[in-house]
């Protein structure tokens, strides 16, 4: 056998001449892939890391408990118990009476006013809340726990550097001993903050809160999914499914695709033009959001369904076909139940994508300062990721904070609404 | 060829014209956009057989299988010419509704394809749609009737909930066999149905065509010779489009008239 070895036998060992240089490609490809992978990794962690350490802390709120007496001179001075009356009596006065009595050496004007910044503006809501809820405390002492003001809570959350000179920080040298003095009294507290997540926006960093940022994401959502997902699939399964292939219908599809790739923007301009100033729709209303939001979203939807529809094999339709079902029989009965996930999927994706969608939002006013949940579709209302806008321009140390607290909320939403899609996709796909 | 005169029980062997017909072809021409597949077919296919439909790839035997129950309708550029007559009416006739033709002529694929449903549904869904059943015991009589007749029932009597997936090829097979059935058709198209089973699904398979053919007609296409003589009595050769000769099986394969048939059935063509 020896003679028949011809010069070209390839060695086991060594492989053809050119192997060493394919293997070393291989395992260069194989690094660029690792490298590419560790560097987008690194990215995202390096993203929510910032995000989570400067978000965490808004999740808790500085309370500070001071002796509160509820005085009748002050809130009911007319002694008549009345609803009306008390509401509308002087609370924060109260806060500001029991301030002066623990600290009592504060008498000038500007160190009265630097004593009241101690606590929030909104102490005496909550007060007033207190006595409305229960009269009977007019005339009582008690020891109450109320919400310290943003600067105080900079400072005791370690966000105010003391080195920088008394003239270059929110908060004065003053108020510095007096926090010291409260916390070394033990009245000084964080507790989990509730109001973040129970509230509206405000100008108080303290008492600002994502409700109804919440609400009218999830107004505008509703009404996006409502609109985009019956038009989207109805579209996407008469393409497929019905349409003839024509020149027609090729135009549609290219537009379809191109609508996809169109600026958020310029949907926000269009909802502003046209549901806005010639069907004049209410201004600021999810109702608006969400009718712009679902044009953005269509072809999304029907992109997806499209695909998911084509996955079905043609098998299945020509089974259906031939036991006589008509065509409508065919789609509805197998072809649309059995592309299901494959729709909900991306109508999940597409949903998500609306929700963290800030730009077309701007244009049709939904960019107000909300201080009420909205309630309903026509109510004014903004959105998750416009309130992380908001609260990224303003000036206050602490919206830093509940911006990246915002972000994160939206993050646990979009998060969850992608796990949802894989889940769906991994439980009711059907393998044949 | 021993195999061949032997599968023949020489009572049916008298397939003669004198049998009445149930389906045919006159002049059947098919263009998919403009390129001719078939070119002038006329063929009867005789009531209660078994007609084989043969030929090499691609020589039209499914393309005209599909004009039988108008599936070629759903493809895009396919025209046919001619006219394909079932109990005398022309099925491309205008006013002709092809759903209630389907339910006549019933169709089982090359690949089997139950419904990603349970047996049960997958049996129950022509007589559901057809409005055939007035109530759950009527449906249920249908179910069985027809998983009888495929021979599937005893398999399956105790998993009629499990999902028709799950079975094997053969029986997948039979499950659509029994799907067709259950709509009571008078004819059966069968597009290679043994192409994709293992030898021994495939006799089981043949055994239930013999079967059946004492209720319906049945059309098959295969490409096995061997097939064909073990179970139709009346064969049809195909050749690049055109219908070359048909006849009695017996006669196609012992004494074939055109040299093409018998370059083919010696396997020098094909």
């Amino acid at each position: 056998m020896t003679e028949t070895t011809s010069p070209k036998t390839i060695s086991l060992r060594k492989g053809p001449a050119n192997l060493a240089r394919r293997n070393k490609a291989e395992r260069r490809f194989r690094l660029y892939g690792v490298i590419a992978i560790t560097v987008a990794v690194a990215f995202l962690g390096a993203l929510l890391l910032t995000i989570f350490s400067t978000g965490i802390s808004a999740f808790q709120q500085i309370y500070i408990a001071l002796n509160i007496e509820y005085s009748s001179g002050l809130i009911d001075p007319k002694g008549t118990k009345l609803r009306d009356d008390l509401s509308r009596a002087d609370y924060q006065g109260l806060v500001k009476q029991s301030l002066r009595d623990a600290f009592p050496k504060a008498r000038k004007r500007r160190a009265k006013r630097q004593l009241y910044k101690l606590i929030s503006n909104g102490a005496g809501f909550d007060l007033r809340e207190k006595v409305l809820a229960d009269p009977s405390l007019i005339g009582q002492k008690k020891t109450v726990w109320l919400l310290a003001s943003d600067d105080v809570d900079m400072m005791v959350k370690g966000k105010i550097s003391l080195e920088t000179s008394a003239d270059n920080r929110r908060i004065s040298d003053n108020q510095v001993l007096w926090i010291r003095a409260l916390a070394a009294d033990g009245r000084l507290e964080k507790r989990f903050n509730w109001r973040f997540f129970t509230s509206g926006d405000s100008r108080e960093p303290e008492m600002a809160g994502i409700l109804s940022a919440v609400m009218g994401s999830f107004f505008s959502l509703t009404v996006c999914l409502m609109l985009a997902f019956p038009l989207g699939v109805m579209t996407a399964t008469y393409l497929e499914e019905f349409a003839p292939k024509n020149r027609w219908t090729d135009i549609i599809e290219i537009n379809i695709n191109n609508l996809a790739a169109v600026p958020s923007i310029v949907f926000g301009l269009l909802g502003l033009a046209v549901f806005l100033n010639f069907f004049e729709l209410p201004r600021s209303a999810p109702l608006v959001g969400g009718i712009v939001l679902a044009l953005m979203t269509l072809p999304t939807i029907i992109i997806s369904s499209r695909a998911a529809l084509k996955a079905v094999p043609p098998s299945i339709r020509e089974a259906a076909l031939g036991v006589g079902a008509s065509p409508v029989q065919t789609v509805a009965h197998h072809v649309v139940p059995l592309a299901m996930p494959g729709i909900l999927t991306g109508t999940i994706i597409g949903m998500a994508q609306a929700l963290g969608e800030t730009a077309p939002l701007l244009m049709i006013g939904m960019v107000a300062f909300i201080v009420d949940v909205p309630q309903s579709f026509t109510d004014p209302a903004t959105a998750l990721p416009v309130q992380i806008f908001l609260w990224a321009d303003s000036p206050e140390r602490a919206f830093l904070e509940k911006t990246s607290a915002a972000i994160m909320v939206l993050l646990a939403f979009l998060i969850g609404m992608n796990l949802l899609a894989v889940i769906l996709r991994k439980k009711f796909e059907k393998r044949w | 060829m021993t195999s061949i005169t032997t599968a023949f029980n020489p009572a049916e062997t008298d397939v003669t014209p004198a049998l009445p017909t149930c389906m045919s072809a006159e002049g059947v021409s098919v263009f998919y956009s403009g390129n001719q597949a078939l070119f002038d077919i006329g063929l009867n296919i005789p009531a209660n057989r078994v007609t084989a439909l043969i030929g090499p790839s691609g020589c039209g035997k499914s393309t005209f299988l599909r004009c039988l129950n108008r599936m070629n309708d759903v493809i895009e550029g396919c025209r046919v010419a001619g006219r394909i007559t079932l109990d005398g009416e022309n099925i491309y006739a205008r006013g002709i509704d092809v759903v209630s033709l389907r339910a006549r002529v019933g169709m089982v694929f090359q690949k089997p394809n139950p419904f990603p449903k349970s047996i049960y549904d997958n049996v129950a869904y022509g007589p559901r749609i057809h409005g055939m059943a007035k109530n759950r015991e009527d449906l249920d009589r249908i179910v069985v009737k027809s998983l009888k007749r495929a021979g599937l029932f005893d398999e399956v009597k105790d998993r009629l909930q499990a999902p028709g997936t799950s079975l094997s090829g053969g029986q997948q097979q039979r499950l659509c066999i029994a799907r067709a059935i259950a709509i009571e058709p008078e004819v059966i198209l069968m597009d290679e149905p043994c192409s994709a089973l293992d030898p021994i699904a495939t006799a089981k398979v043949e055994e239930l065509i013999d079967e059946l053919k004492e209720r319906y007609t049945i059309i098959m296409v295969t490409h096995s010779m061997q097939q064909a003589a073990r179970v139709s009595q009346k064969t049809a050769f195909f050749h690049l489009g055109y219908l070359v000769e048909q006849g009695d099986t017996e006669q196609i394969f012992t004494n074939p008239g055109d040299e093409r048939t018998e370059a083919y059935i010696t396997g020098r063509i094909g």
